[in-house]
């Protein structure tokens, strides 16, 4: 248990499906993330919307997506505790050695996670029997639980990037472990909110998405308008601000691994000066293939000024920095999730322009049609931000202090093979069938709809609707609001839009 | 007997072990009623009432799990990474089943066809079975010794005889306090021949459960001694004697059809023997190479992980009697397709020229 030197030989044969099997599990879990922490406070946003103003539009739409919610949650449930196995099962070593260093953060997610479970619970299933603000005010502390989930998470692997809140003794095992000093390490708070923006963002897009697909098939009722503008609006406003922390946590990265931004930005030799690639291959000797040149950009990027030095690969030995191909992986992972995201930028700003001249959403088909991808753009950068900064830590499992083939479990590699053709099978089939059940339902939902539009004088069906017949008093009354306060919010003169453009 | 703050969060670890077979066993023992409960039109009723009576809290009584996982390899590092080096294959199986039962009964229920309700149902109750039973493997492995620090993965470590009975008495016992949960929430949904039905289950399943309970006796005095003795003699006897009358309350209980205290003494049951198997192992973590003190993470940690457990009490405690105090008094219903159809009044004023 005790090697901390003596690993320079060459990585055991179960290392790599180890990895390949932690990758794809990771992969697959990480896009149901920023659903599990930012669904519940969108639909609380349009929720609260719904009571607020007596809006049935609102309420459907939060329905409709809290159901959405309580399969994605289930599905995010049972990956995410397929990853606490991993670590047993893959990590046995670093599990070991440092887990009662960085290990707490866990705890700390688990009670978190614990109490977004039973939230969850009533808020999904309190929907017919509860008191309308009873029950959202039940829902509220969900944004809030799945926050302090994301903190315990983030806080266990920002230790593993910039590891703190221990000192070695002579076997090298860790002691006089400082509790504190191993949550809050350096890379905490930059990865922190770089994560919660943009998984609050990413929600945002891929919601709005789908209704602005929608919108692009003509279906341009107020039902679509709203559940496109509360989404996007949200996610357009972190839009700028995800920029801005992006850039200070590359920015951290080069202060605090020094190393891995090398890799990042393919730098081999220390220099002033350093040009910045966009795309590119590192060769193993250390030339460039391809990729666009631009000089002195990443000494700006960096320190804002062209004499900023930027530290190269080649300052430590092969053995203990990302390979060739590993720093292209990370390098390219980083510019398509940059380049992404200064895409959105412009989007977001396109949104904003319109919404200040107009008050209103931009009427460019063009814009609906970027919309309509930026979701899946987005989940992109949430697995380039996270190739990122795993590839980029290569060979570290624990930056500095233990190798990935240090920490991997001694289990025969046709095993780990074997598994691994096992969860590929099982996952394929979860995630298809959980996509299958997601498009049933909407174009059951929608269906309905149209049934609906069809005979919309023949009034609500009967039989017990949720919160009783509260919904009905109050639609009476919007309408009479909506009457008088015309163009007061994007949502209100939509009847006429729409009227206008059929 | 509390010497350290090891043991106080061995204490918790057992806690959370304790719930977790109390919670999840009711979810998995509701899953193997669904199993076996026949065709899809004979099963038709029992697999409603095991829907309804299972979706509000599963997500809930997973979480143990997690939480179990949480105190091990913060408390105790190297328990941690030896059980899952030792025990591989059973806890890979387990996390499989763990995918599979979880998206198995999500699915199931947004699921509209008979075809497709057949498949995810059949998977949800088939990993409810082989779950309960791995993890109870790996759990009875630990006992007889044949794991100690350093031991790699081997298929011995699992499969000799009181493993199997381990696994084969988990089962039973998530069977036992399924039925019996179901037997209450027949009631509660007013099914009464439901309640018949599974409070019959309910006894066949404590038989199960006493028949194995015997077998195990005789297989683990010479497979593993060291906890046949802490359970057949002092604290651990006592427990093991208490659960046995609690069992036999819950049969007596069920008789006279009082479901409410019938599930009390259940979860005492159940608890007990876990209780009572986890002080039979003293001091032992894993009997009997490594102590609960040799075990142990660093000091600072133990005492943080304290704090993070009163603090999880403090919070999650009151929200969880909330839960399952609205789940058992009806607040809690899932959404109908009425309910997403239901006409939004104002897009239905949309449609209709604006005034």
């Amino acid at each position: 248990m005790n090697s901390a030197i003596g690993f320079l030989t060459e990585a055991p044969p179960q290392l790599l499906p180890a990895r390949e099997l932690m990758a794809f599990t990771l992969a697959s879990h990480i896009l149901l993330v920023p659903f599990g922490v930012a669904l519940p406070a969108i639909t609380l946003l349009m929720h609260h919307r719904g009571l607020r103003k007596g809006d049935a539009v609102a309420l459907q739409l939060a329905r409709r997506w809290s159901v959405v919610m309580a399969v994605q949650f289930a599905i995010g449930i049972v990956t995410g505790t397929v990853l606490s196995f991993e670590f047993g099962l893959l990590w046995p070593g670093m599990m070991g050695r440092w887990g009662d260093v960085f290990g707490l953060g866990f705890g700390v997610e688990a009670w978190a996670f614990f109490l977004e479970a039973i939230l969850i619970a009533i808020y999904l299933y309190g929907w017919r029997r509860l008191k309308p603000w009873t029950h959202f005010w039940l829902g509220l502390p969900l944004p809030l639980a799945a926050l302090m989930g994301a903190f315990g998470i983030i806080a266990a692997n920002s230790w593993m990037n910039t590891p703190g809140g221990f000192t070695l003794d002579a076997g090298g095992n860790p002691v006089d472990v400082n509790v504190r000093q191993a949550v809050f390490t350096p890379m905490f708070g930059p990865e922190y909110w770089h994560f919660v923006a943009g998984v609050i963002l990413t929600a945002g897009y891929v919601v709005a998405g789908v209704y602005a697909v929608g919108w692009l098939r003509g279906r341009r009722d107020r039902y679509h308008r709203l559940g496109f503008t509360v989404p996007f609006t949200v996610a357009a406003i972190l839009t700028p601000v995800q920029f801005i922390l992006g850039d200070s946590i590359a920015r951290s990265v080069f202060h605090d691994q020094p190393v891995k931004f090398a890799a990042v930005e393919i730098v081999w030799n220390t220099d002033t000066h350093v040009a910045e690639y966009i795309f590119g291959r590192l060769n193993p000797d250390g030339t460039i293939s391809g990729g666009l040149r631009i000089p002195q950009l990443d000494s700006i990027l960096a320190g804002f000024s062209p004499d900023t030095e930027v530290t190269g690969l080649t300052t430590v030995p092969a053995g203990n920095r990302p390979t060739a191909t590993e720093a292209t992986i990370a390098h390219w992972a980083f510019d398509i999730m940059v380049i992404i995201g200064s895409l959105l930028v412009l989007l977001a700003l396109w949104y904003g322009w319109c919404w200040l001249r107009r008050r209103d959403l931009p009427r460019s088909r063009w814009f609906f049609r970027c919309a309509a991808i930026a979701g899946a753009a987005c989940l992109l950068t949430v697995e380039c931000g996270w190739i990122t900064t795993e590839v980029g830590r290569q060979p570290w499992i624990v930056y500095q202090n233990m190798r990935v083939a240090e920490a991997v479990t001694g289990t025969r590699a046709s095993s780990l093979w074997a598994m691994f053709g096992i969860v590929v099978v099982v996952y394929v089939l979860v995630f298809g069938a959980f996509l299958t059940i997601l498009l049933k339902m909407r174009t059951r939902w929608r269906i309905a709809d149209e049934q609906l539009l069809d005979v919309s004088a023949a009034g609500p069906p009967e039989g017990d609707v949720p919160y009783g017949p509260r919904l009905t008093t109050a639609a009476g009354s919007t309408e009479a609001t909506e009457a008088t306060e015309v163009a007061a919010a994007p949502d209100h003169g939509t009847g006429r839009a729409d009227g206008g453009e059929r | 007997m509390i010497s350290g703050i090891s043991d106080v969060i061995a204490g918790v670890l057992l806690a959370a072990v304790t719930a977790y077979a109390c919670g999840g066993g009711t979810d998995y023992g509701a899953g193997f009623w669904d199993l076996v409960a026949g065709g899809s039109e004979r099963g038709e009723r029992p697999r409603w009432l095991i829907d309804h009576a299972m979706e509000p809290v599963w997500e809930t009584n997973n979480v143990w799990l997690i939480f179990v996982l949480v105190i091990m390899w913060t408390g105790f590092p190297v328990l941690f990474q030896t059980v899952f080096s030792a025990m591989w294959l059973p806890l890979a199986l387990a996390a499989v089943g763990l995918v599979l039962r979880g998206a198995g009964f999500a699915l199931r229920k947004q699921t509209r066809l008979l075809a497709g309700r057949r498949v995810y149902g059949a998977v949800f109750a088939v990993s409810s079975l082989l779950t309960p039973f791995f993890l109870g493997a790996a759990v009875g492995g630990l006992a007889t010794g044949r794991v100690a620090p350093g031991t790699t993965a081997s298929a011995d470590a699992w499969s000799n005889g009181t493993s199997v009975i381990t696994g084969l008495l988990t089962v039973a016992a998530t069977a036992f306090l399924g039925a019996v949960f179901l037997t209450a929430d027949a009631r509660r949904f007013d099914a009464a021949d439901l309640a018949g039905y599974f409070r019959l289950r309910a006894w066949y399943s404590l038989g199960a459960i006493a028949v194995l309970a015997i077998i195990g006796l005789a297989v683990t005095r010479d497979d593993a001694r060291y906890v046949h003795n802490g359970l057949t003699s002092g604290i651990g006897l006592i427990l093991v004697l208490l659960a046995v009358v609690a069992a036999v309350a819950t049969a007596v209980l069920l008789y006279r059809m009082a479901t409410g205290l019938a599930r009390i003494t259940a979860v005492a049951g159940v608890a007990l023997v876990v209780v009572a198997w986890g002080l039979a192992q003293r001091p032992y973590l894993i009997p009997t190479s490594l102590t609960v003190d040799q075990a142990a993470g660093a000091a600072t940690t133990l005492r943080w992980l304290v704090l993070v457990t009163l603090i999880a009490v403090v919070l999650v405690g009151p929200l969880l009697v909330l839960l399952y105090r609205l789940d058992t008094r009806g607040a809690l219903q899932p959404l109908t397709d009425a309910d997403l159809r239901q006409p939004p009044a104002d897009q239905a004023s949309d449609s209709s020229p604006p005034s």
